[in-house]
């Protein structure tokens, strides 16, 4: 129990850190720092990093909850921990 | 019919709806009072929360100071939705399986200690009842602009209908309540961006119009923008700043923690059924916050097209933007400005005398956009508008309808109310759970403590309606004060409680009051201490955003790493938390056994 109780917790973390690694990249990287390369690129009538930072972001932020959400209940199904 | 009388009818049937629904929705225990009986399913919480995190600021201000800042302006639209990605994976899941009613009370639980429970509740009090000014200040504008009462009725009509449901229905009879704002304000926020959309683009989807071309050319909707703001000497649209790259940064990064640390947006998370829904939750609720922040930015791009398109004809016609012709005479300006110059939102002045208004930027540093208005004999910018307008007065920018105007009223009431009634509940339940029960009378009973989380209730709601009727001097640097504390004082305290087995009552105090002093510092240097005039110590730090070029508003964050740090650091020293506290702690961590929320100990 120890054990898969530490093992649940990594799977955890690591999906964390993924999720975390996409939010940073498209927030930071691709919304304020980058901004100036992706803005080359076109979307329609949105230069690319104008749209990440008025639009593309909270998009992302969405998908991002909800596969977390999925793997989440994956992960809790897969160590025997969840509700019900 | 009348504009008037359309706007007192759309008004007066979303009131009635609250009303009702305050009838339908009483609490009768303290279960139902402090999270609605944990029994909220995730989309219609998620719509909930979405009313609750919405605020007059979200509704009325921000589309305009996008409009403003350009690209920018992004840091608001990031900031305030990627910080429930970390409440999502962070807190609300955890927070959820603790199954409490109350932020301090976790942290008093976690960290073995009253102290540490008191530090969160005056976090949580100074956050929420600077938010709230705010609020009550929004919902005394909204009333005046648009039922021609004075700002002072609309604050005492906006504190009686709170009154009725936040006092007899608790979280209960707000949470069924702000589904039915969220409604409201979201038809109130689209329609009219779909009508503006369609008019300029031909695209009824505003997110989409926003990247369209404009109608009958192949210039894009922000080209055409960008050409006409540069050319009046204002900076290009698309790619302008909020200060540095850093600032900009920053800034982002302290509106997300900021906005997964306040109480009042937690305390949703509560009221699901279980582990799972508390997830899945974040994500509705930024479904639903969506649809409004990504309808921002277009109404923001547009509104601002239409403004410089009405008062210079060359903007829509083509031509030259200085010819003479171009600016539009002073009496042929259309009704809705003339309206709008009533309250002192819009201004003209006739600075060369030639009747006509020339609006553009005289402190531009653009050569050619100067020598240009200089030799069109323009003599200073005639035109001042406030940026509260590009919502308020948009349907009649684009000359839409009474109802849709009336609708943008009720829209604004309904998002200023249900933020307030949030807030006033975090206030209530910290004061009547954490201070009456947990500190001063323990052994109270349910009903007692019910009639007692009432009463703050209502407390509360006079103490915000006085604060409104009478705002401090400070309440513009409020809400930078309010995310500064969330940031620095309770996002870390929770996380580390969550994600740190050893992290020790003496660490998370040092470090909760360590990142609150330097926030406080930072903020207090710049806008005076407790913001009075004349007490500001910039000398001190070395003058204005003297740390990296940081504003205040921007600087939780930095904030919340000092927190960090200073627990990390004071807990090396002492000693590890007790065995029972690290048991808790592993089982927060997983869902099985999740129980309906109660409060006691």
């Amino acid at each position: 129990m120890e054990d898969s109780g530490k093992a649940y917790w990594s799977a955890t973390l690591r999906l964390l850190y993924g999720i975390m690694a996409v939010w940073t990249f498209v927030t930071f990287g691709a919304g304020i720092l980058f901004v100036d390369f992706f803005n080359k690129i076109h979307l329609g009538g949105y230069p690319l990093g104008f749209w990440f930072a008025h639009q593309g972001t909270i998009y992302i932020y969405i998908a991002l909850i909800f596969i977390y959400a999925k793997k989440m209940n994956e992960i809790d199904r897969r160590f025997d921990v969840h509700e019900d | 019919m009348e504009l008037q009388t359309t706007i007192y009818l759309v008004v007066g049937a979303t009131f009635a709806l609250y009303i009702a629904i305050a009838i339908w929705a009483r609490a009768g225990s303290t279960s139902e009072f402090y999270v609605a009986g944990g029994g909220v399913p995730p989309v219609m919480n998620g719509m909930a929360t979405a009313a609750d995190w919405m605020s007059a600021a979200s509704f009325i201000s921000m589309a305009g100071l996008i409009a403003n800042m350009g690209y920018g302006g992004g840091l608001f639209l990031m900031g305030w939705t990627g910080g429930y990605v970390l409440l999502a994976m962070l807190l609300a899941p955890y927070l959820r399986k603790f199954g409490k009613f109350t932020v301090p009370q976790f942290i008093g639980d976690r960290y073995y200690s009253k102290t540490a429970s008191m530090v969160a509740v005056f976090c949580l009090l100074t956050a929420s009842l600077t938010y709230i000014i705010g609020q009550m200040t929004g919902v005394g504008v909204a009333f005046s602009r648009f039922l021609g009462v004075s700002s002072d009725t609309g604050i005492y009509v906006g504190m009686a209908i709170v009154f009725m449901y936040a006092v007899f229905g608790g979280m209960k009879g707000i949470t069924y309540t702000q589904v039915a704002q969220y409604i409201v304000l979201i038809f109130a926020y689209t329609v009219p961006a779909i009508f503006i959309s369609m008019h300029l683009t031909g695209n009824p989807i505003p997110q989409l119009g926003l990247g369209s071309d404009m109608v009958g050319s192949d210039v894009s909707l922000l080209a055409k923008l960008d050409q006409v703001v540069v050319d009046l000497g204002f900076g290009q649209y698309t790619t302008t700043t909020a200060g540095s790259t850093l600032n900009m940064f920053v800034y982002t990064l302290s509106l997300m923690i900021g906005t997964a640390g306040l109480p009042h947006v937690i305390m949703r998370f509560f009221t699901v059924p279980t582990v799972k829904d508390a997830r899945s939750s974040a994500g509705w609720a930024l479904i639903f916050i969506a649809i409004l922040y990504t309808t921002a930015p277009a109404v923001a791009a547009m509104a601002k097209l239409n403004l410089h398109g009405t008062v210079n004809t060359a903007v829509t016609k083509g031509g030259d933007l200085f010819a003479v012709e171009s600016s539009i005479k002073n009496e042929d300006r259309p009704d809705w400005m003339k309206r709008w110059e009533k309250t002192g939102l819009l201004k003209f002045t006739d600075k060369n005398g030639d009747g006509r208004i020339q609006y553009y930027n005289d402190a531009t540093k653009n050569t050619e956009a100067k020598a240009k208005s200089a030799a069109a004999g323009w003599k200073g910018n005639e035109l001042e508008v406030n940026a509260d307008i590009i919502v308020l007065a948009n349907p009649e920018i684009a000359l839409l309808p009474n109802w849709v105007i009336a609708l943008v009223a009720a829209g604004g009431l309904a998002a200023a109310l249900s933020t307030a009634a949030g807030l006033l509940m975090a206030i209530s339940s910290s004061v009547s759970h954490d201070l009456i029960k947990g500190i001063f009378v323990p052994d109270i009973s349910e009903k007692g403590e019910l009639l007692a989380g009432k009463i703050s209730m209502a407390v509360a709601i006079v103490v915000a309606g006085y604060l409104g009727l009478n705002p401090p001097g400070f309440a513009a640097g409020t809400v930078a004060l309010a995310f500064g504390i969330a940031a620095s004082s309770l996002f870390p305290a929770i996380m580390m409680g969550i994600f740190s087995k050893k992290m020790n009552k003496e660490g998370a105090i040092a470090g909760m009051l360590a990142g609150l002093f330097i926030t406080l510092f930072y903020v207090f240097a710049h806008k005076g201490i407790f913001f009075i005039k004349g007490t500001e110590f910039l000398p001190l730090i070395g003058g204005a955003n003297s740390f990296f070029g940081i504003t205040p508003e921007a600087f939780g964050a930095i904030g919340a790493i000092v927190n960090f740090v200073t627990a990390y650091l004071v807990d090396k020293v002492t000693a590890e938390p007790p065995e029972h506290i690290q048991h808790m702690v592993e089982a927060v961590r997983t869902p099985r056994g999740s129980k309906a929320v109660s409060g006691a100990h």
